[in-house]
């Protein structure tokens, strides 16, 4: 199958390039099965600062010293790093920074893991309360309008916009091997 | 022992064009009492998040030096970050510690600098680039030039004495410190 004409495999590529139209220059990532075509993207990518985070909410203040900086950055995580950043979500409202976290899921389609359903299932509740508005994607071609606009809102506004990437979306983690 | 304001106002003295990132409770007001500046970012809150500013600023600015001074309870809680920034190893970032083994804004209970955690020797663990003890006020020369000229990372853990010093309050709103700075910032190139 050709990858190139695939939108089921080529979502992460069509972030990527909304990333490269919008000029992010950081990404902060803990590394991820879901986000694993993107992050490599990003890390072949020598105009933008990839960043491999010991924890999500580190993220959130390489977040705000970017766009002190000058720059634009954005976050990849799973549901369980949310539960990380709270507190430190406070930065991004208490100054107005503009921040873009794609977000994927677990805990809910075809989860194996039981360990993984109590944060995935207040996942979206937790970003509302902390101020971010939330976009979610359950098909592969809604991906690029979907982030296209989640980044005119967040750098346009200054804005917290948070993408949640349905595990429909992302396939069925494989769990034997 | 450091009095933490004279070292404060040697370390920031003749600045140029300096970043300045404060850890939340006595360092921010330690930066203010040594003189407002539109490039000082005075954190209030997110406690364990100044070291990583300093990254996210160290990689947009790497012509310009970024200082990151915290306490040792800030810097503890962001610990991992210090990983972090072994990773990306920026040449331009200096994150001094004002140590003084306790939790000022709390009522002093002991730190884990107290029990003999070294943050330089963690530091060094995560491959930042230099790591340095100071424990005399002498040696705020040698701390400013490498804030300046030193190739980064480095980690500076400076034990200061546990006396208070009177509160000097700078602005909170982080609206407006976010603009005065990225507006400084700006025109920097001018």
């Amino acid at each position: 199958m050709d990858d190139s004409t695939n939108t089921a495999l080529h979502w992460p590529d069509l972030i990527y390039a909304q990333f490269r139209r919008v000029g992010i220059r950081q990404v902060g990532y803990v590394p991820d099965a879901g986000h694993s075509r993107l992050i490599e993207l990003i890390v072949n990518d020598p105009n933008i600062h990839d960043v491999v985070l010991t924890t999500e909410e580190e993220g959130v203040g390489l977040v705000a010293g970017a766009a002190l900086g000058g720059q634009r950055a954005a976050l990849l995580m799973q549901s369980s790093g949310v539960g990380n950043c709270i507190n430190m979500f406070s930065l991004l409202q208490n100054c107005g920074f503009p921040c873009l976290v794609l977000i994927t899921m677990r805990g809910e389609f075809a989860e194996f893991n039981p360990w993984q359903v109590p944060m995935g299932a207040i996942t979206e509740a937790s970003l509302k309360l902390c101020g971010f508005l939330t976009y979610r994607v359950e098909e592969a071609d809604e991906v690029d309008d979907v982030v296209g606009a989640g980044c005119d809102m967040a750098f346009a506004g200054d804005l917290q916009v948070a993408i949640v990437l349905s595990q429909r979306l992302i396939g069925r983690k494989e769990w034997t091997r | 022992m450091i009095d933490r304001r004279q070292f404060v106002q040697g370390l920031l003295f003749d600045r140029k064009n300096l970043l300045v990132v404060s850890g939340l409770g006595s360092p921010t007001y330690d930066v203010a009492a040594s003189g407002d500046h539109p490039l000082n970012f005075y954190l209030w809150g997110a406690m364990g998040s100044a070291a990583m500013i300093g990254l996210g600023l160290a990689l947009a600015q790497p012509g310009l030096r970024v200082l990151v001074l915290t306490g040792d309870g800030e810097a503890l809680m962001g610990l991992g970050s210090l990983a972090t920034i072994g990773v990306k190893r920026p040449a331009n970032l200096v994150i001094v510690v004002l140590d003084n083994q306790h939790y000022g804004e709390t009522g002093m209970q002991p730190s884990h600098t107290r029990a003999g955690v070294d943050l330089v020797a963690v530091a060094r663990a995560c491959k930042f680039a230099e790591g340095l003890h100071v424990s005399e006020i002498e040696a705020v020369n040698r701390v400013r030039d490498l804030v300046h000229n030193g190739v980064g990372p480095i980690m500076v853990q400076a034990r200061i004495s546990n006396d208070a010093a009177p509160r000097v309050l700078p602005i909170r709103d982080g609206h407006a410190l976010k603009l005065r700075f990225t507006e400084a910032l700006s025109k920097l190139g001018d």
